[in-house]
């Protein structure tokens, strides 16, 4: 073993309370979860397959409106799903397993800190949806010839801040989720809000104003809103802009995104378990 | 007892060698309505020592142990572990600690080597995996997964992974529950090698014959107090020796002479059950000498003579069956070791 490398992250993360972080602790941990992910058969498939085999199933009845191709509104949904699966409800299920083998438990009596077992287990969900995205990146622009991404670092940061969101919702969500099979129920919520209002099936401007605007509060739409104006410069409705035009159209969803960040803390810290029931 | 000094930072080591301080520990479950698991519980455990909490189930020992390893806060009382509170103080604590809960808490689905590079990868200065394996004697199940050892390798692989970080403290609840007498035999080994290294150790145990093997001091718990302590010389020595024998025909037990140091029998004992007649002293070798020459002069011969001091088993039973009226006499004991 080499010298440990703590890479502090200064004053947000220890204002948060979660101390100092090490990369080398939480890659320990990550390398772990990675092995149990391609281990257990039904976890994994969920996390492969099931985006790629959703975008498809949508492939065949979903067309682009406006200023949106419907290789583009394939792309950019197929981001949705990643997060939704592969990150969610993907993650769910292993908090609640690591809860419930007393993993987290065992965890926690050691110097890992908190945070640090909370992104650990979340390391393979991160990875895949990175490999996810960047593949379909590469497939978008080969086969519906999409566009370079209009303003990249947009693109990233809304990636990340939706991999933010959909890992705290699902400490959330595992507190209220006793074993690893009743997470079909419990995420519900969650996977059918974040479908019908982020514009899978159609696009939320198209919607009557008061729907619409409830639908743009909900945790995937503006992260998707995000997405489509990073890399393709509008949300539909707009001509797209360019790198510096669609910064000014993102503050708004930026901003629920942000309202959506505090959700989730205030959520985890106040259902998440670390321990089973007694 | 060993005394021998580890490195550490002097600092976090008070000057008196206290590594844990326990005071007037309370923790209830469930709100103000709900149980008190541990119900003002106060110990101290010194440098190099080990310190083991008995009880029968539901004593409150895993729950005590829970809140010195830092897991959670007390609902009343102190925790320090050198002199820092291990809940609050997580980062400063935990790299002094290692831990074995009750139970083990590694994923089913990875292998030894793998949980043990895991977790060697959350440590500052984790010993060589295959080290540590090999003193639990799971090198050769390296590549087994977890969910196919049984439950003996598991316990040993927990214990492999308490002492991985080398750690100057360690909590081990219950640790050979489960095993093989050879492999409880080979725990105990390798627990007092560690103490030897001057490693400091906290552990739980309903073996009694652990806690008499291993412990320097121990305390017996009884519905969340602590209701004995000492060492085992001490604790014992609240207890009277037995003398028992079958009651020859036709003698009248109040014929016998006044015994040294002779003592009433303890709560629910009877002085005779299916024929044999015990007697209680607190002074056995005088007590013999005295019913042995008077046998001698009645020319009686005592049938299934049985003479033995008292154990471990005597004071821990004695608490099990009568914790209310030991507790009373407990309460001076309990202070001493405060």
């Amino acid at each position: 073993m080499t010298a440990p490398t703590e890479a502090t992250s200064g004053g947000l993360v220890r204002r948060l309370g979660l101390g100092r972080v090490s990369l080398r602790r939480i890659g320990a941990l990550g390398r772990a979860e990675l092995v149990l992910l391609l281990r257990n058969k039904t976890a994994a498939t969920t996390a492969l397959l099931l985006p790629l085999a959703t975008v498809a199933l949508f492939a065949t009845f979903l067309t682009g409106e406006g200023h949106v191709s419907t290789g583009a509104l394939l792309a950019t949904s197929m981001f949705g799903f990643v997060l939704l699966y592969v990150v969610y409800y993907n993650l769910v299920t292993t908090y609640v397993a690591r809860r419930e083998e007393g993993v987290l438990k065992r965890l926690r009596t050691g110097v890992v800190t908190d945070a640090e077992i909370l992104v650990g287990a979340a390391v393979p969900a991160l990875v895949l949806t990175l490999a996810q995205v960047v593949l379909t990146v590469v497939a978008a622009t080969v086969f519906f010839d999409l566009p370079v991404p209009v303003n990249l670092p947009l693109l990233l940061v809304a990636l990340l801040a939706g991999c933010v969101v959909f890992v705290l919702l699902a400490a959330a969500s595992s507190g209220f989720t006793r074993t690893v099979e009743t997470a079909q129920i419990t995420t519900m919520p969650v996977l059918i809000l974040s479908m019908i209002g982020s514009g899978f099936t159609g696009q939320v401007a198209s919607l009557p104003d008061g729907i619409a605007r409830v639908f743009q509060m909900l945790p995937l739409t503006p992260v998707l809103e995000l997405v489509r104006l990073g890399w393709l410069g509008t949300t539909g409705a707009e001509p797209p802009s360019d790198f510096v035009g669609v910064l000014a159209q993102a503050g708004r969803p930026a901003l629920v995104v942000l309202l959506w960040v505090a959700v989730g803390v205030w959520a985890t810290r106040r259902w998440f378990r670390w321990d089973t029931r007694r | 007892m060993n005394q021998t000094m580890t490195a550490g930072d002097p600092r976090l080591a008070p000057p008196d060698g206290t590594v844990v301080q326990v005071t007037d520990l309370r923790r209830r479950y469930g709100g103000s309505g709900g149980f008190e698991a541990v119900r003002g519980v106060s110990f101290s455990v010194a440098q190099g020592e080990l310190f083991a909490l008995l009880g029968t189930n539901g004593a409150g020992k895993t729950s005590t142990l829970e809140l010195v390893e830092g897991l959670d806060r007390p609902s009343g009382g102190t925790v320090r572990v050198f002199g820092r509170d291990p809940y609050r103080d997580r980062a400063a604590v935990r790299p002094r600690t290692g831990v074995m809960l009750q139970e083990g808490g590694f994923p089913p689905d990875l292998t030894v080597a793998e949980t043990a590079r895991m977790w060697a990868g959350t440590l500052p200065h984790p010993q060589p995996v295959e080290r540590v394996l090999e003193l639990v004697d799971l090198r050769h199940r390296a590549r087994t997964q977890v969910k196919q050892l049984s439950g003996g390798e598991r316990r040993r692989l927990d214990l492999a992974m308490a002492i991985l970080g080398r750690p100057d403290v360690l909590f081990l609840d219950e640790p050979t529950t489960g095993l093989d007498p050879e492999s409880r035999h080979n725990t105990w080994q390798l627990v007092r090698a560690l103490l030897v290294d001057g490693i400091t150790v906290l552990l739980t145990t309903h073996y009694l014959e652990e806690a008499a093997e291993l412990a320097d001091r121990l305390a017996i718990m009884h519905q969340g107090r602590i209701v004995t302590a000492g060492t085992v010389a001490e604790v014992v020595a609240a207890h009277p020796a037995r003398i028992n024998f079958v009651l020859p025909d036709g003698l009248d037990p109040a014929e016998l002479p006044a015994l040294p140091g002779s003592q009433p029998p303890p709560a629910n004992a009877p002085s005779v059950a299916a024929g044999r007649l015990t007697l209680y002293t607190d002074t056995l070798q005088p007590a013999l000498t005295t019913l042995l020459g008077w046998a001698n002069g009645r020319g009686l011969d005592l049938i299934g003579l049985d003479a033995r001091s008292a154990s471990l088993e005597e004071a821990f039973l004695a608490v099990a069956q009568s914790g209310e009226s030991i507790r009373e006499s407990g309460e001076s004991v309990q202070e001493g070791v405060r």
